[in-house]
């Protein structure tokens, strides 16, 4: 028997010429004159492999993953909360998966209500208006938004906005999506409390500014204490507020978005309303509007028509489509059983109970490390590693570290605005009994900081493979097994 | 139902928390929250219980009228093909599922090393010398690739066919709003002609109609007018006809959705993307990459990651961070299975029954329309209009194709028309028989 870490051969080295597992019956083809001058002369360079050897392949690499299923997430600004087994098994129900997404309006009146009693929810949870599902992820909402934003000023003739606020402390995809969008990013400093600095987003105002996109709670795991000012400033400057949905969880039951001056948002279903993230994806990224940026949403729209739900295509101020479709509808479907499951009491207690992990573990953890901002935080918060650093051990050493410990390391190095940054979410599906653990480990760790820093700075030594060097890697890509041979 | 049923805090969890943080409730937690919008009313309604929340996604599904079990001759870009029983039970373990990106290296070779293979089978596959992670689906593979084109020519313009599939057209024209990028569509067979200026040319092939295309021939008037030349491909098709890399394209993109996907409503698919290899630097999304540890195990990392936006920020190549990785999973679970016989198998038997269909379906009145090469879909012109034969059919629970006089106004009696391996006689033998039902 193997052992569990045993690392896995590349699908090329199994493989076999002439072995295989044709699925197909009746396969012979004439191709005939038709086809000649268009077929493929060499067939591709696939492996051949029998059923069973690619069986073992996949179950041997799913062994070399850490997953939610199997342990404690705690990376900050993700959301790795528990995914519900109930979910994945209504989406693959054959009026879901087995349905074709240009079939006609008789045949998908299943799925256009759930579509239309989803934006519902996602609306009445966020205090918007109106929403468009069709955003495969949250930085594609972002791209979508943005171009709301410049249809509006363009409408308006504000042809001259050109600039997008983003505080320090955001995600990279908000200056790279506004980057999409042809706008130059103003970047705004945060203050001593984490919050951004006012003074200094009143002097990044202007008549070109576009808007700001800000993430609330921000990165940091803080409500932003001044986020009604932020608001009112911007709309001063004839500015659109845009709403980074990426840290929802916190507010789920205990502020709508709609209520704090946001124009546009987004939503993580990946994140707040627990779909897996798959790996990387696939993601859903619900992009939410105001009654006044509505017009913008993507088509088409779900509407109701008769006893029944239609396709809308004739919003004339709509930016377009954004993704063929109908967005990740089996995301969708899963997102929508989760509401369904908690209803506004559980999504309420989803919001508290995040909060509250959060500030237990802060609590906990305080002491062995310092905090970046320490003030009561949201869903998440930020360690900070500097102490540790000038004993020689950086965040990344003591991420490494808790990996021997069993547990997945936080999210390190970001924001960037805080040195040696951890980040840490645990979310509200873990038991405080995991929460305890968790804190010895880090506990644990800070005191191995102090007493073997050398070896704190070897780990991880439980893993199939030790820290791999990507700079090399960068240097010298080999990105396929065709790389690899003429090597 | 009160409470989340996937909290597990007891109320004597949460009173051990609190005392622990040092406050009496939540609410001394919450006082940066401005007290107005605090604690909002939703109008979501109740909680459900497990089974009764399945017994209502179960009536919602049961609304729907789904593919299976009955003659389906509906494609255009979205294929109702067999999916391997060991496709979804591998690339579904929840050891890949609810994994996160592969921040951690240690922890994750798993993916990483799934995600690598993907990339050399799609190169593979195409026959394009590199391949990324992933994009979201079909659609904004085609607009990423103008994006990809814009930023490597220094051009403004992208020239894309008519024949590219409608929607992922609608896409293109709605990213390229963002930079200000003028997107011209021409006839197919105007495509080489506009050239001049132009970023890149947009093909399709097999194309929205279902015919091979001149891929070859788009790309030289591409190449000799300084564009690059972009193909959007059927990865089934590949296995039989020359793949985008044999054709001296530049940039090659596909839904992968045909790939052991689920129809799943249109989503989630996932994009393809490969480039030949002076374009590597300038792919959007993440991208695996092989390394070593210290001791010279091998392993995976992710790698040029100094074009994406987690570094680069407003300079990436793209704002691309969420991606479809599962289904690249899926995908390549699929083309591991199946290798390079069974997946030309798969496309063999496709074209053979459309062939059977398109004899079947040549009915009096009706004709194959637009000349050119069809594999496994093509463009069946009714005498009458086409909306109205497929709701007819529809009340006999066939769904005999797509009409194409929403996206094309021209073609009002056009029906496209397609069968894949999973097509058999007797589905084909019925549809031709209600379709001359209906026409009589």
């Amino acid at each position: 028997m193997s052992a569990p870490h045993q690392l896995e051969p590349l699908l090329t080295e199994l493989s076999e010429a002439g072995r295989g597992s044709v699925q197909v019956p009746d396969s012979s083809l004439d191709a005939g004159p038709a086809l000649a001058g268009f077929l493929r002369t060499t067939p591709p360079a696939l492996p051949e492999l029998s059923e069973l050897e690619v069986v073992r392949h996949y179950t041997h690499l799913s062994k070399l993953n850490y997953s939610v299923d199997a342990g404690f997430y705690p990376l900050g600004s993700c959301t790795m909360k528990y995914n519900p087994k109930v979910n994945d098994r209504v989406a693959s129900l054959p009026g879901f998966a087995d349905l074709h997404p240009l079939q006609p309006e008789q045949d998908t009146q299943g799925a256009l209500a759930l579509l239309f009693e989803l934006e519902r929810l996602l609306c009445g949870i966020t205090g918007m208006a109106e929403a468009s599902l069709q955003p495969a992820a949250g930085a594609h909402a972002e791209f979508a938004a943005l171009l709301m934003f410049k249809a509006y000023h363009r409408e308006r003739g504000e042809t001259k906005r050109r600039r997008v606020i983003v505080p320090d402390s955001a995600h990279g995809t908000n200056p790279a999506s506004a980057a999409m969008c042809g706008f130059d990013v103003t970047t705004v400093k945060s203050d001593a409390r984490g919050n951004v600095d006012l003074a200094a987003l009143e002097a990044a105002l202007g008549d070109d500014v576009v808007g700001m996109m800000l993430t609330n709670p921000n990165t940091l795991g803080l409500f932003e204490e001044h986020v009604l000012e932020v608001s009112a400033a911007v709309r001063r400057a004839g500015g659109l507020m845009y709403g980074d949905g990426a840290n929802m969880n916190a507010l789920l039951g205990i502020a709508r978005p709609g209520d704090l001056g946001f124009d546009v948002l987004h939503l993580n279903l990946h994140k707040t309303f627990s779909t897996p993230h798959g790996a990387g994806g696939p993601g859903a990224g619900p992009v939410l509007a105001s009654a006044a940026l509505a017009p913008f949403l993507p088509v088409p729209r779900v509407v109701r028509k008769g006893d029944g739900f239609a396709l809308d295509h004739d919003r004339p101020r709509s930016i377009g489509r954004i993704r063929a479709h109908h967005g990740n509808f089996g995301v969708l479907v899963r997102a929508y059983t989760y509401i369904r499951r908690l209803g506004e009491d559980g999504l309420r207690a989803t919001g508290e109970d995040a909060v509250l992990a959060a500030n237990y573990l802060l609590a906990r953890l305080r002491g062995a490390f310092d905090v970046a901002f320490d003030r009561p935080c949201m869903h998440e918060f930020v360690l900070t590693a500097a102490a540790q650093k000038r004993a020689g051990v950086p965040a990344l050493d003591i991420a490494k570290a808790l990996i021997d410990e069993g547990f997945h390391p936080p999210t390190t190095y970001f924001p960037l605005i805080v040195p040696e940054a951890l980040m840490i979410e645990p979310t509200e599906t873990e038991t405080k009994e995991t929460l305890d653990e968790f804190a010895a480990a880090m506990l644990r760790v800070a005191e191995r900081v102090k007493a073997d820093p050398a070896g704190v700075r070897a780990a991880p030594l439980s893993t199939p493979v030790g820290r791999l060097d990507e700079v090399a890697a960068a240097r010298r890509p080999v990105l396929t097994w065709r790389d690899a041979t003429a090597t | 139902m009160t409470g989340n049923p996937y909290s597990p805090h007891t109320p004597n969890d949460r009173a051990a928390m609190l005392a622990a943080v040092g406050v009496r409730s939540l609410d001394e937690l919450l006082t940066a929250v401005p007290a107005a919008a605090r604690r909002p009313a939703m109008g979501v309604p109740p909680g459900l219980s497990e089974m009764e929340v399945t017994a209502e996604l179960e009536r919602l599904a049961g609304l729907d009228r789904p593919a299976g079990g009955r003659p389906f001759f509906l494609g255009a870009g979205s294929y109702r093909r067999y999916i391997p029983a060991a496709v979804p039970a591998l690339a579904a373990r929840s050891e890949f599922l609810t994994a996160y990106t592969p921040y951690q290296p240690e922890l994750s070779q798993g993916t990483l090393q799934a995600i690598w293979e993907y990339q050399s089978l799609v190169a593979a596959l195409l026959a394009m010398d590199v391949a990324n992670s992933s994009l979201y689906d079909g659609s904004t593979a085609v607009a990423e690739a103008a994006l990809l084109a814009v930023r490597a020519t220094g051009r403004q313009k992208v020239v894309v066919s008519r024949a590219v599939h409608p929607q992922h057209r609608a896409v293109l024209r709605t990213y390229a709003q963002g930079p200000d990028i003028e997107v011209v569509e021409v006839d197919d067979a105007d495509l080489t002609a506009n050239a001049a200026g132009a970023a890149c040319l947009i093909v399709q092939s097999p194309d929205f109609f279902g015919k091979v295309a001149r891929v070859r021939d788009v790309a030289a008037a591409a190449h000799a007018a300084g564009a690059l030349a972009v193909a959007s491909v059927d990865p089934i098709a590949c296995a039989l006809v020359e793949p985008p890399g044999e054709c001296d394209v530049d940039i090659a993109v596909a839904d992968g959705q045909p790939l052991g996907l689920p129809l799943s409503f249109g989503g989630p698919s996932v994009g393809l993307m490969a480039v030949r290899a002076s374009l590597v630097r300038q792919l959007p999304g993440r991208i695996a990459g092989q390394a070593q540890d210290a001791a010279g195990r091998r392993g995976f990392v992710n790698t040029l990651q100094a074009r994406e936006q987690h570094i680069r920020r407003e300079k990436a190549t793209s704002n691309i961070c969420t991606n479809e990785a599962v289904l690249a999973i899926h995908a390549a679970v699929y083309l591991a299975l199946l290798g390079p016989g069974g997946l030309r198998a798969v496309a063999a038997r496709s074209v053979a029954q459309f062939r059977k269909a398109a004899a079947a379906l040549s009915l009096p009145g009706c004709s194959w329309a637009g000349g050119g090469v069809s594999l496994w879909e093509g463009v069946l012109r009714l005498p009458r209009d086409a909306r109205a034969v497929r709701d007819a059919l529809l009340e006999q629970r066939i769904v005999i194709g797509h009409p194409l006089g929403g996206e094309y106004p021209e073609r009002p009696n056009d029906l496209l028309v397609c069968c894949t391996e999973i097509t058999t006689d007797a589905e084909i033998a019925a549809a031709a028989a209600a379709l001359r039902k209906v026409l009589a």
